[in-house]
């Protein structure tokens, strides 16, 4: 293991006092769970709200003139036509049309974006960007001053009206807008990693500690670490940067083709001509496992009988109460239905599930 | 009846010729919530140090090391629907599974409650 001494977010020390389990993750030393554990905090964020510290993920800011028509070129989906107040999903590709992130571009102004990218990708993301926009446009990594809080579940939006923000003054589903919260400006959008309702906010990292209080002050919000973060994130599909996405990986290959609307061939970007050249040699696919064992990431899949790609990320999916996995296999064992997974000591049988695994989220509610 | 626990965090619980094999409640709070049990066979002849099962908490799995070797005589069936039974009655309604013809010898390699809590320090 490296010597290298773990990054903290401001709100560590909060996490010790709350009981946490912290682990590393990125780089980064996270609270994997609290007292209650995964499980409660799992059905805790399906059924009410929980919050999450995701100050470890980065932002950029982009401003200066023509600064969508190059941000346009140097990501997979196009940013030209985003409109202000949207935020929408995105990919960093290297020329080979391969994942060097999977971002999420918000549009301040005209000329103004706002850039949420993985705590592990930060520096080589900040310096591909820097490189593809070029001199005239100011780039700023904003990660250190800037705190990131998940508020994820059903009752999020009523919580957020506890607080003074109406239901019906918050944002649509991937929209976002700035407001005054606990006397505080943030931006806050109506976005997540869960799959239920659910808002992430950003402000200064200065008021992180104080915002971080007063927020688990609402009777129905309680701590969740990156443990049900990510059961909750798998039972939704939702790839994970390192597991599911990777610089050998495309988003084709990920399962985001429609997303990227490659038949328009008027737009250019970089990874683009290689997207359109390729057959994709591999597919993501969901697996639902038969009974309560989980597959874990790297373990082989096996389709008749023969290997034919590799568990990227596998767990006990608390709502579902059955093990799921998400693999990558190959594009022609991807149409298949029945697959085994070679769990080292034993075998489990699995058949092809599309996403998301759990269909009861509100993430998209009216 | 007198209970003994492994340097792997099993316990022990011996009753004549007989002997009640678990996990740890230390070993059970280090796992988190576990969500898959695999228990030895019925009748299986286990030798102490056997890799007989596996507990399985969300983010990860653990083997499970006979504390003794022996013929499994019971298993308990209920972890199988309930394995959250490990982790919040790890050293009662968590048991795992009964050994019978054990060898007392074997005993002497293990610690008494006592010293386990002394080991527990040291970690």
């Amino acid at each position: 293991m490296s010597e290298e001494k773990l990054l903290e977010t401001p709100l560590a020390a909060e996490h010790v006092r709350l009981g946490a389990k912290m682990v590393p993750f990125a780089g980064w030393n996270m609270p994997v769970q609290y007292t209650e554990g995964i499980l409660a905090e799992h059905h805790h964020t399906r059924q009410s709200v929980s919050l999450f510290d995701i100050c470890h993920m980065g932002e950029f800011r982009l401003k200066g003139p023509g600064s969508a028509e190059k941000l346009d070129h140097a990501l997979a989906r196009s940013v030209a036509d985003q409109p202000c107040g949207v935020c929408r999903y995105n990919f960093l590709l290297n020329e080979q049309g391969g994942v060097i992130d999977d971002l999420i571009v918000y549009r301040i102004g005209e000329t103004e974006f706002f850039i949420v990218v993985n705590a592990a990708r930060r520096g080589i993301d900040f310096d591909t960007l820097k490189e593809r926009l070029g001199a005239g446009l100011e780039l700023r990594d904003e990660s250190d001053a800037t705190a990131k809080l998940d508020l994820q579940g059903p009752k999020s939006a009523e919580m957020l009206a506890r607080l003074g923000l109406p239901a019906e003054t918050l944002p649509k589903y991937y929209h976002f807008m700035p407001v005054k919260l606990l006397g505080l400006d943030m931006l806050l959008s109506r976005t997540g990693y869960t799959g239920e309702l659910g808002f992430e906010l950003y402000f200064d990292a200065a008021e992180a500690v104080r915002v971080w209080r007063e927020l688990l002050n609402d009777p129905e919000v309680k701590p969740a670490g990156l443990g049900a973060r990510d059961t909750l994130r798998l039972e939704m599909g939702y790839p994970l940067y390192g597991h599911e996405l990777n610089e050998e990986t495309t988003p084709v290959e990920g399962g985001f083709g429609a997303m990227l609307k490659l038949d328009n061939s008027a737009r250019d970007f970089v990874g683009g001509a290689a997207l359109r050249q390729c057959q994709p040699a591999k597919k993501l696919i969901g697996l639902k496992l038969d009974g309560r064992r989980a597959a874990r990431a790297g373990m082989t899949v096996l389709a008749d009988g023969k290997a034919v790609g590799t568990v990227t990320s596998g767990a006990f999916a608390p709502s579902l109460n059955c093990a799921v996995a998400m693999a990558m296999v190959t594009s022609e064992a991807a149409e298949k239905t029945a697959f085994t997974i070679d769990l080292q000591r034993a075998e489990v049988t699995a058949s092809r599930h599309d996403f998301p695994f759990y269909t009861e989220g509100t993430a998209r509610k009216k | 009846m007198a209970k003994y626990y492994s340097q792997t965090h099993e316990w022990a619980e011996i009753d004549g010729d007989e002997a009640v094999v678990g996990v740890s409640a230390y070993a059970a709070k280090e796992l988190g919530d576990i969500t898959y049990v695999e228990l030895p066979k019925m009748r299986s002849d286990v030798i102490v140090g056997d890799s007989v099962g596996v507990v399985e908490s969300v983010k990860a799995a653990s083997d499970v090391y006979s504390p003794l070797s022996g013929t499994v005589n019971e298993i308990n069936k209920n972890l199988e629907d309930d394995p959250g039974l490990v982790s919040n009655s790890p050293e009662e309604k968590g048991w795992m599974y009964r050994l019978e013809n054990i060898d007392p010898d074997e005993l002497e390699d293990l610690m008494s409650e006592e010293d386990y809590a002394k080991y527990l320090k040291t970690l």
